[in-house]
């Protein structure tokens, strides 16, 4: 934890790549030359990242006759329509429905996070308070604990209040998120200068409105990949909604996981249904990537 | 910080307010001074508290219990008597040994190959940004989607890795029935969507150690091996214990993977690859008359995950210098 504090926390580059050019351009360049083998072995590395996704996208356009062939089908069949279209037609989990869900859960979540997140940093890294730095340690050590483990009680609980097989039951518990708190507490140490605080508190503005208008503008970029980061983990998210949604009433994971038990030997359409759940992430990805890169990095060091 | 300087002067100092209302005013400003903060970081706390923190608790107590989910007329106090026959359950063990294999399967190459992608990253490189993203996208993939994929890629009559293997002539193996199959399955699951992952964190802890320490360690005439071993493993120690740590937590919760890859919770025709989650959720959540079983079990693992990320902070903190 001490790590935390010793780190130097100058540079603001969220977003932009960390300044190596210089760097490099500085030192030896034999010392960090790519030979061929670097090239060869990322290469390797790549396309086992890149091959079951293009695998499932493969069987996902196949008709369910070539699934047995040998060599394994290498290239995209055209009947992606036909398979789809049986997905939409399977009773066992109303696929539809579970995307619908996905998004409604995945944006809600993303919203609460990110308001109670900026709220929450502001006021840890920019307001004094009693027991200020308690507080934040608590934050951090919250993150650590491995809330699945009280999957059980939390089942009861919903159940109790009558939310099994509702999606508020996946929504609510996770509207708020330590990683949020911390991550943008310290961008908004660095980012929220002291002396337009100062000036707006001047001016007569409450904590609120400088929260409103000084702060969150200067947390965006921030903010906006906390929101990225937020959206996928909820997008994916599998144990909690599995243990309380129905097939009826489900999220998209939850049905792909009673397509793949009642379809078992329909590879085509599971791997549609796949794809389909699959495909919004990897587009939000290839548009994203590098801010979201950024803000994984940026977070291993301060972490 | 400056924060006494944001916080000093309330809006009462302010010359035109102050004559016109100044009590009002002011005991608004120093409510707003004094509440806001608490205000602000009590959302988190609050619901965190409700959803995350008390369940954790209450896993406790209802695993004091012969507890029913459904009918709460149907549970009564008995002690320790949970933990007592989880002790003799031959079900329990074998959960824990598949789990800790399966950890240790796939979390030791894990780190391996995830050290080396990331001091090959951490180089003079074309196309940046294109590598990391490639090897991120996993991490993308949701666990779901993970286990259907890979579960066909393991099938034992057509599947793509029992194909390759027959080109070096190895006979088809039968990943999901056998012990050591299934947990290599599945620790090639876990370890296709994490590795890129911590190659990353890795590689943004390597770019913070100063340069001219490889520049004056390379004058000296150490080579490549031992300048990973005496400059940079030593440097990004705090990572690499905050990654173990954080992969042995998530190792030993393992559940969706081989959930999928079973098409139940049992892991398998004998159990070869159910984990302690799978079993909780077996106990705690499906058999609705055994949830404080089941809580015993979550117990349990929460013992093993403490020990298990105490020994590997030491064992690191320890064994790199």
């Amino acid at each position: 934890m001490t790590s935390v504090s010793q780190r130097p926390s100058g540079s603001v580059g969220l977003l932009v790549p960390p300044p190596l050019s210089m760097a490099r351009e500085s030192a030896p360049r034999r010392l960090w030359h790519a030979s061929p083998l670097t090239y060869f072995a990322l290469v390797v590395a790549v396309l086992f990242s890149i091959y079951p996704l293009y695998y499932m996208f493969i069987i996902a356009t196949r008709s369910l006759d070539t699934i047995n062939d040998v060599p394994p089908p290498s290239t995209p069949g055209s009947a992606f329509g036909d398979n789809f279209q049986r997905v939409l037609e399977a009773d066992a989990a109303n696929f539809w429905q579970g995307m619908i869900n996905s998004v409604i859960v995945a944006s809600a979540v993303t919203v609460s996070v990110v308001l109670f997140g900026t709220l929450a940093g502001f006021a840890f890294a920019k307001l004094r308070f009693r027991g200020r730095n308690a507080l934040l340690l608590a934050t951090l050590i919250t993150m650590m604990v491995p809330t699945q483990l009280g999957l059980i009680p939390l089942w009861d609980m919903m159940n109790t209040i009558g939310w099994y097989g509702n999606i508020l039951a996946v929504i609510v518990p996770f509207m708020v998120s330590a990683f949020g708190v911390f991550m943008m507490r310290q961008y908004a140490a660095q980012a929220v200068s002291d002396e337009l605080i100062e000036a707006a508190r001047v001016d007569g503005c409450s904590t609120l409105r400088i929260y409103w208008n000084v702060v969150l503008p200067a947390l965006r970029p921030a903010a906006a990949v906390l929101g990225l980061l937020t959206f996928m983990e909820q997008w994916n998210s599998f144990l909690w909604p599995y243990a309380i949604l129905t097939p009826e009433n489900p999220t998209v994971q939850v049905s792909l996981a009673f397509l793949s038990y009642a379809y078992y030997i329909d590879y085509s359409l599971v791997f549609a249904a796949t794809a389909v759940a699959t495909l919004p992430l990897v587009l939000v990805f290839i548009v994203f990537g590098r801010q979201i890169i950024g803000g994984i990095m940026e977070g291993a060091v301060k972490a | 910080m400056s924060l006494s300087a944001t916080t000093a002067p309330p809006p009462a100092a302010s010359p035109e307010q102050a004559p016109r209302k100044p009590r009002l005013a002011h005991r608004l400003a120093r409510f707003d001074l004094k509440a806001s903060p608490y205000l602000y970081i009590a959302p988190f706390f609050i619901i965190f508290g409700i959803f995350g923190l008390y369940p954790i608790i209450r896993t406790v107590w209802m695993s004091l219990h012969n507890w029913n989910l459904i009918a709460p007329d149907r549970r009564s106090f008995i002690g320790l008597q949970n933990y007592v026959d989880l002790l003799s359950d031959d079900y329990f063990w074998n959960a824990v040994r598949n789990t800790v294999g399966i950890f240790l399967l796939a979390t030791i190459p894990q780190i391996l190959l995830a050290l080396f992608l990331a001091n090959t990253l951490n180089r003079g490189l074309r196309w940046r940004t294109f590598f990391r993203m490639a090897i991120l996208v996993p991490n993308v993939t949701s666990v779901a989607a993970v286990g259907i994929v890979f579960g066909t890629l393991f099938q034992r009559d057509f599947g793509v890795i029992n194909w390759v293997l027959s080109l070096i002539s190895v006979d088809a193996i039968d990943w999901r029935n056998t012990t050591w199959g299934s947990w290599t399955a599945i620790s090639v699951m876990v370890d296709w969507r994490w590795t890129g992952y911590n190659a990353l964190i890795f590689l943004a802890a390597m770019q913070a150690i100063p340069r001219d320490l490889y520049e004056s360690a390379a004058i000296d005439g150490a080579s490549r091996w031992r300048q990973l071993w005496s400059i940079t493993l030593p440097m990004i120690r705090p990572t690499l214990i905050f990654v173990v740590i954080i992969s042995t937590i998530g190792g030993l919760q393992l559940f969706t993977e081989p959930l999928i890859f079973s098409g139940d919770s049992l892991g398998g025709n004998l159990r070869q690859f159910q984990t302690v989650a799978m079993y909780m959720f077996e106990k705690g959540i499906e058999t609705t008359t055994t949830a404080g079983y089941g809580a015993a079990v979550a117990g349990m693992l929460f013992l093993m995950i403490i020990v298990a990320s105490v020994l590997n902070f030491l064992l690191i903190r320890k064994s790199v210098r």
